[in-house]
């Protein structure tokens, strides 16, 4: 008996202190990311990182404004592409689709998601760069509009599920017409929580790089208007990190640092909408 | 008109046909009061099972009707099927007749219908918004957007909810209490003047203070809309009430004036049920 529970007292700390090192191990594995970043990019971050644009090899100094302009014009396409078609498709799913359509677009925007990145950057090559005879913002946004969906959607049709029936048949029984219910009240009430998806899937692809390679390609300077092939980060640190240069490889973390801090950005951005939403609603 | 006074004016009653030939008649006087719902054979089911089982019922002009009838009997979607909030549940039939002001209700432009008939839900259902935003909201869908703050105090006010919310309009409805909030949904429903407003069990979630409010409101709404509660509180029912329907699995076993009804019903199994008996 006393051996009994001795054994079942010693199991379950062990376990606990089992899980509890996978557990620590998995955080510092950030840590370590984070560390590394730091150590290897923050001696270079500095105010003509932002400001100057690549110097030419053998030169030192210079910064990367055309790849943080460029991802920040990236991911305005995509955002352009990729939050009205969740949203719609989302809105679809949640307040009309009947089983059968139901389960096909779900199923579709699942296996949309899964789809690996570069065979998206190739669709896009073919159907945007292709025809146009160039690389340019436009494909690379729509490639990462294109991986957007997938997120958007399944985030806003959870969102405005949540959505309680009493507030829906409030509306409707002033005479709201469906359309009209959704507009004025589902969305609102879900407006917080559908930001959040979106927010999470721009963060999910700021640092997508493979369907960049063939769709905004890169730029040596600023690429202006959306016709033109253009600098963003991630394409930034692999052509930099991969390249023979000592400098090269220190500006590849400096912007891998920079990336991270954009993501981080967007992450603790969601939180606050998110704190504030909880925070009214009581 | 108020029915209650008429009720309990005229000495000379005679009697007024109400609803269903094997259901009592009920003493009133002839051609003082209107009906302004005339129900027949109202069948209604979701999806294979019926609830509501062929109710005729007669609701009159500017009286309080109250239903009342155990858990799950169909109070709640007999109400419904007035403005015909069934048809937002989907696999829902409804088979029979509803006249509003002989006008058959299937007929008429959903929108319309359901700006004249408002309803309150059981549990307060604000939208997310301001105080304000939560009044004009039935006006704004309705294309209204001159002197809306007019309208939106005016609407308060008759909810008896002005002079808790003056100064703050533009709070979130969700700052406000459980009694404060299902009177802004009354004063939403009222601010597009319905002829009629249907009530699911508004107080079952409200204090007695704020419950004995709510009844007054009930009262001064009589002069200008007809009022059809649901509640299971007998004692709601009898003060609160001109005309008392009981029904039970589906089916209107009693309507009468509440007074009868509640002193001398004519069906046991009324009494059994008023006096606490079952349901
Ligand atoms: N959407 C629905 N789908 C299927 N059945 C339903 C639905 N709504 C109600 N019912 C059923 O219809 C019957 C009547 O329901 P209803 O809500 O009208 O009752 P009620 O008298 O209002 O009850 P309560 O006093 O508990 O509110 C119940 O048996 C209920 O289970
Ligand atoms: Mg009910």
């Amino acid at each position: 008996m006393n051996l009994h529970s001795g054994w079942r007292k010693f199991l379950n700390a062990f376990m606990l202190g089992l899980t509890a090192i996978f557990a620590f191990a998995t955080v510092s594995v950030l840590f370590l990311i984070l560390g590394y970043l730091i150590y290897h990019g923050g001696k270079n971050v500095n105010w003509s990182f932002f400001t100057e644009l690549p110097k030419p090899v053998g030169e030192q100094g210079g910064g990367m404004a055309n790849a943080i302009v460029g991802t920040a014009k990236l991911l305005s396409v995509a955002l352009l592409i990729g939050a009205p078609a969740g949203i719609f498709s989302g809105v679809y799913l949640s307040e009309f689709g009947g089983k059968a359509p139901n389960f096909f677009v779900r199923y579709m925007a699942d296996l949309l998601n899964g789809v690996p990145s570069i065979v998206i950057g190739i669709f896009a090559y073919a159907i945007v760069v292709l025809p146009a005879g160039h690389f340019s913002t436009l494909a690379g946004g729509f490639a990462l509009g294109v991986m957007m969906i997938p997120i958007i959607l399944r985030s806003t049709e959870q969102f405005l599920k949540a959505v309680p029936r009493t507030l829906r048949e409030g509306a409707m029984a002033l005479g709201a017409s469906k359309w009209r219910t959704i507009l004025t009240v589902v969305v609102p009430a879900a407006a917080s929580g559908i930001i959040t998806g979106i927010m999470l899937a721009l963060a999910r692809i700021a640092g997508e790089t493979a369907p960049l390679l063939f769709t905004a390609f890169s730029n040596r300077y600023s690429s202006p208007g959306f016709n033109e092939p253009i600098a963003s980060l991630p394409v930034m640190i692999y052509t930099y990190a991969i390249g023979p240069y000592q400098d090269w490889h220190e500006q590849a973390w400096t912007a891998g640092l920079v990336l991270l801090g954009l993501v981080f950005v967007l992450n603790v951005a969601t939180r606050l909408v998110f704190a504030r939403k909880t925070a009214a609603a009581r | 008109m108020n029915g209650a006074s008429i009720v309990q004016k005229h000495q000379n009653l005679e009697p007024v046909h109400l609803g269903q030939k094997d259901i009592p008649l009920v003493e009133l006087p002839i051609g003082t009061i209107k009906p302004q719902f005339k129900i027949s054979n109202l069948k209604v089911s979701y999806g294979a099972k019926e609830v509501l089982h062929g109710v005729d019922l007669d609701v009159f002009a500017n009286v309080v009707t109250a239903l009342i009838g155990p858990s799950g009997c169909g109070k709640s979607t007999f109400l419904r099927s007035l403005n015909r909030m069934t048809e937002v549940v989907r696999g829902t039939q409804v088979e029979g007749e509803i006249l509003l002001d002989n006008e058959n209700v299937f007929r008429m432009d959903v929108v319309k219908l359901r700006r004249r008939v408002g309803m309150v839900f059981q549990r307060p259902n604000p939208f997310p918004k301001s105080i304000f935003d939560n009044v004009a909201y039935g006006l704004r869908i309705n294309g209204h957007h001159d002197s809306l703050s007019e309208a939106v105090e005016h609407s308060l006010r008759r909810a008896a909810l002005w002079d808790e919310v003056k100064g703050q309009l533009h709070k979130s409805a969700y700052a406000l209490s459980g009694g404060q909030q299902q009177r802004l949904c009354i004063a939403r429903a009222l601010a597009v003047n319905p002829e009629v407003l249907l009530l699911d069990e508004p107080c079952s979630a409200l204090d007695p203070i704020t419950t004995a409010k709510i009844e007054e409101l009930l009262f001064q709404l009589k002069s200008s809309c007809t009022i059809v509660i649901v509640t299971h509180n007998m004692q709601q029912a009898a003060r609160a009430s001109d005309f008392t329907a009981f029904l039970l699995d589906g089916q209107l076993v009693e309507y009468q004036s509440t007074r009868k009804l509640f002193t001398t019903p004519s069906d046991p199994r009324t009494e059994a049920y008023i006096t606490g008996r079952f349901g």
